[in-house]
């Protein structure tokens, strides 16, 4: 269970850009978080992850989010960054998924066993001795969601997954995600994707929670989504 | 230039290629080039003769690990005018007479010059061999069994992973400035300044951001090295071997025994 209880936070002083936000997300729900570019998406999830801090409350199956609690809380959260290349830092896909479970001490067969359980899930066998810089930006993605679920966190956090992706790539990754039984928690202006795979949607705008419902009735919500900076998803235009 | 710096960035390739010197266990590698590097060093700085037969090693290990010898020259060879720089001011302060070639006398200068500049390469082909023959984490994970303390070593791992974020953000940034610069060589001194501001901060950022990357995924101050090959019978035979070699040639003048075998 992930809850945010009546948060602040501010970079530099006078101003702010997340305000007195509060809401909570059971374990198992997908919830998309959209809304404008600056509204402050990503920065609740550095919030989450406690790579900032807050006034207010920031709780993680009860336990809040602060310097004792780091290296327990973030081995349930895996986080896909926005920009891929900033996620994978060793040489090889291999290495990089190795990275997470020894850290954990996990020993290194079990750890090698998990890495070919997952590639073989997301079915990316053969990428597991490429080069990290000498793959494509989709399939960068691809192994940066891999490198995450070798993890094998309790939630997953995904900042914008399927930007920069073509239509094939993208619905690999929707695809990929709608499979996860974790708890979702993902942002995205690809309100088409966030429809395919979130059953809920929190709207933000300037820090503040605009909306919070049915990923249907939000997203159907045409003057709610215009107020917002955003558009129908192109699945209800259609007609 | 980018292109120069981004190749060092990508010496992993080399080193997973496979060969008798790949197969060495790091640590035996690792101390071979130093007793090597430090044996290159410690001969006389007039002692061109002497140092010239210690070229045959890495000529040697290159042969053996299936790696061209121009490969290390092309791949450092924005490094290699610097260590050439080295003794460069040697023949203005030296200028006694060595030794005469027909009636053109060669001051002491010119020679330690070229003594110098050929121990710059020599060392830098060592130390290219082995970056190019283990994997870095083996290098780091060797140095860590060595008692190195864990900070430096995991800075050095990092150093070494940066480079390649470095160029990479150098390469966008430079293909950015010719695509509004056309026909421009290189980059404009006026721009210089902004150009490296701007490349400092980027690296930083990314740096940041792939630090927290890590700290995301557990990482707690210590790297969990992959553990690479054993230490085997084999690689203390390559150690012992290759330093009683490195001292052999530091006693034996090679060049004058062989002379003076064909003068007899
Ligand atoms: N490191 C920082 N220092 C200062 N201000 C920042 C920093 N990072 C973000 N901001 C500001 O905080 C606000 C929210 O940024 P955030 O990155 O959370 O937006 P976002 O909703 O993720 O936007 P986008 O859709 O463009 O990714 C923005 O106004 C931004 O200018
Ligand atoms: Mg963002």
């Amino acid at each position: 269970m992930i809850e945010f209880d009546n948060v602040s936070f501010e970079y530099e002083k006078g101003k702010p850009v997340i305000s007195g936000m509060s809401f909570r997300i059971e374990d198992g729900e997908a919830v998309g978080l959209i809304g404008a570019n600056g509204a402050g998406k990503s920065t609740i999830m550095k919030l989450l992850l406690g790579l900032v801090y807050c006034e207010g409350h920031v709780l993680i199956d009860g336990t809040e989010v602060s310097k004792d609690s780091l290296h327990h809380i973030r081995q349930k959260l895996g986080f896909v960054l926005q920009n891929s290349d900033n996620q994978m830092f060793m040489p090889t896909v291999y290495e990089d998924m190795m990275f997470a479970p020894l850290n954990y001490m996990v020993s290194r067969e079990e750890a090698e066993k998990r890495v070919d359980a997952v590639l073989a899930r997301l079915g990316l066998e053969d990428m597991k001795y490429k080069y990290n810089h000498k793959i494509s930006g989709g399939e960068k993605r691809m192994a940066a969601i891999a490198t995450i679920l070798a993890m094998e966190p309790e939630a997953i956090l995904m900042d914008e997954p399927t930007s920069a992706l073509d239509p094939y790539n993208r619905r690999l990754v929707i695809n990929t995600i709608r499979e996860l039984e974790q708890t979702k928690i993902i942002t995205s202006h690809d309100l088409d994707m966030i429809y395919d795979t979130c059953e809920r949607v929190i709207l933000i705008s300037d820090g503040k929670i605009v909306a919070d419902g049915r990923a249907e009735d939000i997203l159907r919500n045409k003057e709610l989504l215009e107020a917002n900076h955003m558009e129908l998803p192109l699945s209800f235009c259609a007609r | 230039m980018e292109k120069a710096l981004s190749e060092l960035g990508q010496m992993d390739e080399l080193a997973v290629m496979e060969s008798p010197i790949h197969d060495l266990n790091a640590a035996a590698k690792l101390l071979s080039t130093i007793v090597y590097i430090i044996t290159v060093m410690s001969f006389d700085k007039y002692d061109l003769s002497g140092l010239l037969p210690m070229v045959l090693v890495p000529v040697l290990m290159y042969q053996i690990a299936g790696i061209p010898v121009h490969t290390c020259f092309y791949k450092l060879r924005i490094v290699l005018p610097l260590v050439m720089a080295v003794g460069l001011f040697n023949p203005f302060f030296d200028r006694a007479i060595m030794l005469k070639i027909g009636t053109v006398g060669i001051s002491g200068g010119v020679i330690s010059m070229i003594t110098l500049m050929l121990k710059g390469v020599l060392c830098l082909m060592a130390s290219f061999l082995l970056v190019a023959t283990t994997p870095f984490d083996s290098i780091c994970a060797a140095l860590r069994k060595m008692h190195l303390p864990r900070t430096l070593v995991t800075l050095l791992l990092l150093t070494y992973r940066y480079v390649g974020v470095m160029t990479q953000e150098l390469a966008i940034m430079t293909d950015a400035y010719h695509l509004r610069a056309p026909g421009q060589k290189g980059i404009h001194v006026s721009a210089w300044g902004s150009f490296l501001g701007q490349l400092l901060l980027r690296s930083m950022d990314r740096a940041q951001e792939l630090y927290s990357s890590m700290l995301l995924r557990g990482y707690h101050q210590h790297f969990h090295y992959a553990p690479g090959k054993p230490f085997r019978a084999k690689d203390a035979a390559f150690l012992i071997l290759s330093c009683l070699c490195f001292i052999l040639l530091r006693h034996i003048n090679v060049a004058e025994l062989l002379g003076s075998l064909i003068v007899r």
